[in-house]
């Protein structure tokens, strides 16, 4: 019995999100709201975010899950604060490309942007667990696309 | 225990996954299909494939007789009164919903009550939330002891005069519960009200004896008891069938249709809209003929074995906390502490043992467990005490590699 290949999925850095979660709790102030359940398995993230002149200020979050969608949920707030609404959007497109398994152009991302997500690059090839990895990142979607503030 | 013939009439069993033999304990979602189910796919599709109850030439009427001869399987395998009580339908679900939206909407209104219970699979809550929406009805729990089992004392209390409709599980998918549908059925009944039974996770285990447990209605689905999938089994009471409206209407459930109404044929078939599901039947019959072998006692005394020895081991485990009564039917829902169930289940995968986590489509049951998510091992009589040594030990290592992780 052996476990090598899990270590391509539980990196230390993706564990250490899980145990050390970045961003969590909620946000004072207007912010937008959005809760997203994935039915099939129970996970649940409650994403806050603050948009300002079309930039996440801030964003934070609450739920429950497994280790790849709380440390995904972890990693995503970090990557987005500070962007613009198009360039979280971007990155979102990169990371679902990502977990298409589609090949990574080193050359053409800018690994100090990306920050840790690229560490969930693993999931990939483990087709079970993707949703629990996007989940974060559609509700970041949701919530940049509403875009209004509310108290 | 059950030898190791039964488990070699499995081809899917005989497999590597992940570098490692397959252990499948994820019966509980679908259970593997002997060779014989699976060759009487390919012979009713190779050599007579035909549509049924129409055809003049060869091929239909041995079609016909073998989509009927399936029934008659079925009437004997739960000792149903008559094939008009032996409904073909998708699957649990259907059959459900056929008894929610057809006896449910007809049978039950403003001020009545339907009684249920928190450990209901999704499939017998949502219909049954649905009927008392569009009624007025109200929803009825029967309240759950700690130790995930029905009082006889709650039961005689949540059953009342009001209510029309009690339905509930046989055995819970999630705690492995087994309710007592006898005494159930009886206080039903005391009460003028009808018992409609989800046997998705009995009839495949326990021995099943619709007359003895006076139930009114039962349901289960193929794929569960060996079977293919997309068939299952609606039993009702032929009484209440013959007042109750088809839910499904169009060809193959007519008698006679004119301009502006028509008559329905005759049970069972009224219920059976369509082009009926003939090949699903075939293998359902070939799949209670393998399981009637064996012997539903020896299956159930088997899976027995199994889930005693299964949680005698688990509980070995530091940090194992197991949901559900000690007496139960095959299966074990479960939590490793500090490490989410889809975790354990991937880690499990990597040592190529299939295990369901999730909620196990019962969202209702989780919250009164205080868990959003568990995993799940489920046995079935092609299983054996090797597959839960080979779990067992698959445990042990997936705590020591997120310990160590983490």
């Amino acid at each position: 019995m052996s476990f090598d290949n899990l270590d391509t999925l539980y990196r230390q850095v993706i564990m250490d999100h899980y145990k050390s979660p970045r961003n969590r709790g909620k946000l004072d102030g207007d912010h937008i709201t959005v809760e997203l359940n994935n039915p099939t398995c129970g996970d649940r993230i409650d994403l806050q975010m603050r948009l300002d002149n079309n930039i996440v200020q801030d964003a934070k979050f609450e739920g429950e899950g497994c280790s790849i969608s709380m440390a995904s949920a972890s990693m995503m707030t970090q990557a987005v604060k500070g962007k613009t609404v198009e360039e979280a959007l971007a990155l979102s497109q990169f990371f679902s490309e990502m977990m298409l398994g589609k090949d990574i152009d080193e050359s053409h991302i800018d690994l100090e942007e990306i920050g840790d997500i690229i560490a969930l690059q693993g999931v990939s090839k483990f087709p079970a667990r993707i949703k629990c990895a996007t989940l974060a990142w559609k509700a970041m979607e949701q919530g940049v696309r509403v875009g209004n503030n509310t108290p | 225990m059950l030898n190791e013939k039964i488990r070699e009439q499995f081809p899917i069993l005989n497999q590597e996954v992940n570098g490692h033999p397959l252990v499948y304990l994820d019966s509980a979602a679908t259970s593997q299909k002997p060779q014989s189910v699976i060759d009487s796919l390919t012979e009713y599709y190779s050599e007579y494939n035909s549509n049924v109850h129409r055809g003049v030439h060869t091929l239909g009427t041995k079609a016909t007789e073998a989509y009927e001869g399936a029934r008659e399987t079925v009437k004997q395998f739960m000792n149903a009164n008559s094939i008009k009580e032996v409904i073909f339908v998708r699957g649990t679900t259907t059959a459900i919903n056929t008894v929610a939206h057809s006896y449910g909407r007809a049978n039950v209104s403003k001020g009545d009550e339907i009684v249920i219970t928190p450990m209901e699979h999704h499939s017998n809550i949502i219909p049954w939330q649905q009927v008392a929406k569009s009624t007025g009805a109200t929803l009825k729990y029967i309240p759950m002891q700690e130790d995930g089992t029905l009082s006889m004392e709650d039961i005689k209390e949540t059953i009342t005069n009001k209510t029309k409709i009690v339905a509930i599980t046989h055995v819970s998918n999630v705690l492995g519960t087994i309710n007592p549908i006898k005494e159930i059925a009886k206080i039903a009944h005391d009460h003028g009200a009808v018992i409609a039974v989800d046997g998705a996770q009995a009839a495949p285990h326990l021995k099943i004896d619709v007359q003895d447990l006076d139930v009114d209605f039962y349901a289960y689905s193929a794929h569960k008891m060996c079977g293919p999938t997309g068939i299952g089994v609606l039993y009702g009471k032929e009484a209440l069938l013959e007042e109750m409206e088809p839910v499904e209407f169009g060809g193959e459930m007519i008698d006679f249709v004119n301009l502006y109404e028509s008559t329905w044929k005759e049970l069972p078939w009224k219920f059976e809209g369509g082009t009926p599901i003939i090949a699903g039947a075939i293998g359902l019959k070939k799949a209670i003929e393998f399981l009637q072998e064996v012997g539903m006692e020896q299956v159930e005394k088997h899976e027995e074995e199994l889930v005693q020895y299964a949680m005698e081991q688990m509980q070995t485990i530091d940090g194992v906390t197991i949901y559900g009564p000690k007496e139960r039917a095959g299966l074990v829902t479960f939590n490793l502490e500090g490490c989410h169930p889809h975790d354990v289940a991937t880690a499990l995968d990597a040592l190529g043992i299939a295990v369901r986590a999730g909620h196990h489509c019962a969202q209702v049951l989780m919250k009164e467990l205080q868990v959003t998510a568990t995993a799940r091992a489920s046995f079935y009589l092609y299983n054996d005490k090797k597959d839960v040594d080979q779990f067992v030990a698959g445990l042990q290592k997936t705590k020591e590699y997120f310990s160590n992780v983490f």
